[in-house]
């Protein structure tokens, strides 16, 4: 069964069509990359999977939810969902125990300890639990994203989000960050990723899913999609991306 | 300057100059503090609401905040004290004139209070929006409902960025709490005045008043920075060190 389903998804701000008809799925434990220039919907797209961008046509299921229904109860669906930023986007006021605590007590009801040992053992696994007390002002950008994917995790999510994950960081960290991603999508789990790193892509991803101007361009298998037929956009766009 | 006066009886009875100077600064620091639970209070609850997106929330709060910040100070306090007492039901005003204790000083209180409330909400809003949009959705995306946005998020983060702008809206209350002598309460100020013309001793009376003032501000500006360490974010720009 899909775990993502996109169903002819248009979005518009104004009259500017920002989603053109896009539809693709995610299956369960697959991981696909989108790709493509800026302003093209990557982000626009992904945000629609929690209903974090509303859009106006068509429908995302998830798990067999539709996100766009109006009974939808939108925070128990994110909260099946984890979702990194480009931008991190840890709560500054609250040591990293807590960034990852708040929405365990909050939102799956956890006892506080319950929330704290099972903080720490994400923690441990990316490497960031020496750092557990500190604020996230006093971290490095790859050890901040690092926390932020440790808080997705944390809901024992069906599925990842990645916005741009490494794009804010400096060169020298964006592979501690991508080394978290490719074990967390090597033990299986449902991944989208919004990212410039074919790298990552070559190495982890199934599919590619290539957009400009709100659609999607090219959507296949990543071998197929890095070998030989594709269209002429995507070819540009790659030869633009790989050639430095 | 010779402040002997102080401590000779006062012309009219009631202790000495100085037992009315300190009648003065307690109604100061009365018409002051309870005129900031009012704008603290109100103020907050305006400015989360001009944040919010939903049009029955944001749209009161905006007229609030335009109509008592655009009228001026004194006029409110004149509003509250002569006019609101003619216009509410006849039993009612008749009982805010004759039968409440104590009229011209809860009158000033609301004045101050519904005055200052309005340019903290501004504050307040300014607090939360310039939180980046970013933390919302991060936090919305956890599963948090918008509520415990604000309450775990927005609110705790919006108010330590305002502490200072804050800061000086509670000084301003101080200061403005003058203004309620117009309508006759006998604070600092009206105390200073009187005394001036009882003694002539304007020049001293002033001084002492202003020395009282500034020492007022000054525990203030002291009490707010302590707050200011207290809730500092480590490593947060903005809040320094």
């Amino acid at each position: 069964m899909a775990m993502i389903e996109f169903r002819n998804v248009s979005k518009w701000y104004g009259s500017f069509q920002v989603l053109k008809d896009c539809t693709t799925t995610v299956e369960k434990g697959e991981v696909v990359v989108v790709c493509g220039p800026s302003g093209s919907g990557k982000s626009t797209l992904i945000k629609c999977v929690n209903g974090l961008e509303p859009f106006q046509r068509g429908d995302v299921v998830v798990n067999g939810q539709s996100v766009g229904a109006k009974g939808t109860k939108l925070p128990q669906l994110r909260a099946k969902i984890g979702m990194v930023f480009q931008h991190f986007e840890l709560f500054p006021h609250m040591d990293v125990t807590a960034n990852l605590n708040l929405a365990q007590v909050r939102v799956l009801g956890r006892s506080l300890d319950e929330a704290t040992a099972k903080s720490h053992a994400l923690l441990e696994r990316v490497g960031m639990i020496d750092h557990a007390k500190k604020f996230p002002g006093q971290l490095s950008g790859g050890q901040q994203q690092r926390v932020a994917i440790a808080r997705g995790l944390a809901m024992d999510p069906i599925a990842m989000l990645f916005d741009e994950p490494t794009s804010a960081l400096d060169p020298e960290m964006i592979n501690e960050v991508l080394d978290v991603m490719v074990e967390l999508a090597r033990e299986g789990m449902t991944m989208m990723c919004v990212t410039h790193e074919m790298g990552f892509a070559r190495k982890v991803a199934h599919r590619v899913i290539f957009m400009d101007q709100g659609e999607i361009v090219e959507d296949a298998p990543k071998e197929e999609f890095f070998g030989t037929p594709r269209s002429e956009r995507a070819q540009q766009f790659l030869s633009k991306i790989l050639h430095h | 300057m010779d402040f002997g006066f102080l401590t000779q009886p006062a012309f009219s009875g009631g202790g000495t100059y100085f037992d009315w100077v300190l009648s003065g600064i307690k109604w100061t620091m009365l018409v002051s503090v309870c005129a900031w639970l009012i704008a603290f209070t109100i103020g907050s609850v305006l400015g989360v609401m001009r944040t919010t997106k939903l049009r029955w929330l944001y749209l009161p709060a905006a007229a609030y905040v335009e109509l008592f910040r655009n009228i001026p100070l004194l006029v409110q306090m004149f509003i509250w004290y002569f006019v609101i007492p003619e216009i509410v039901p006849k039993a009612l005003g008749t009982w805010m004139k004759q039968g409440m204790p104590m009229p011209e000083f809860w009158s000033a209180v609301l004045a101050l209070g519904f005055y200052t409330a309005s340019r903290v909400a501004e504050q307040v809003r300014s607090g939360i929006q310039s939180i980046p949009a970013g933390q919302t959705q991060a936090a919305l995306a956890t599963g948090l409902t918008m509520p415990q946005v604000y309450r775990h998020l927005l609110l705790p983060m919006g108010y330590r960025i305002v502490i200072p702008p804050l800061t000086s809206e509670f000084l301003t209350i101080f200061k403005n709490s003058s203004v309620a002598l117009t309508i006759g309460v006998l604070e600092l100020t009206a105390q200073a005045r009187t005394i001036s013309e009882y003694t002539f001793r304007t020049f001293e009376i002033f001084t002492l008043a202003t020395v009282v003032y500034v020492l007022i501000t000054m525990a203030v500006t002291v009490l707010m920075q302590f707050v200011e360490t207290r809730v500092r974010v480590p490593g947060y720009v903005g809040t320094g060190k």
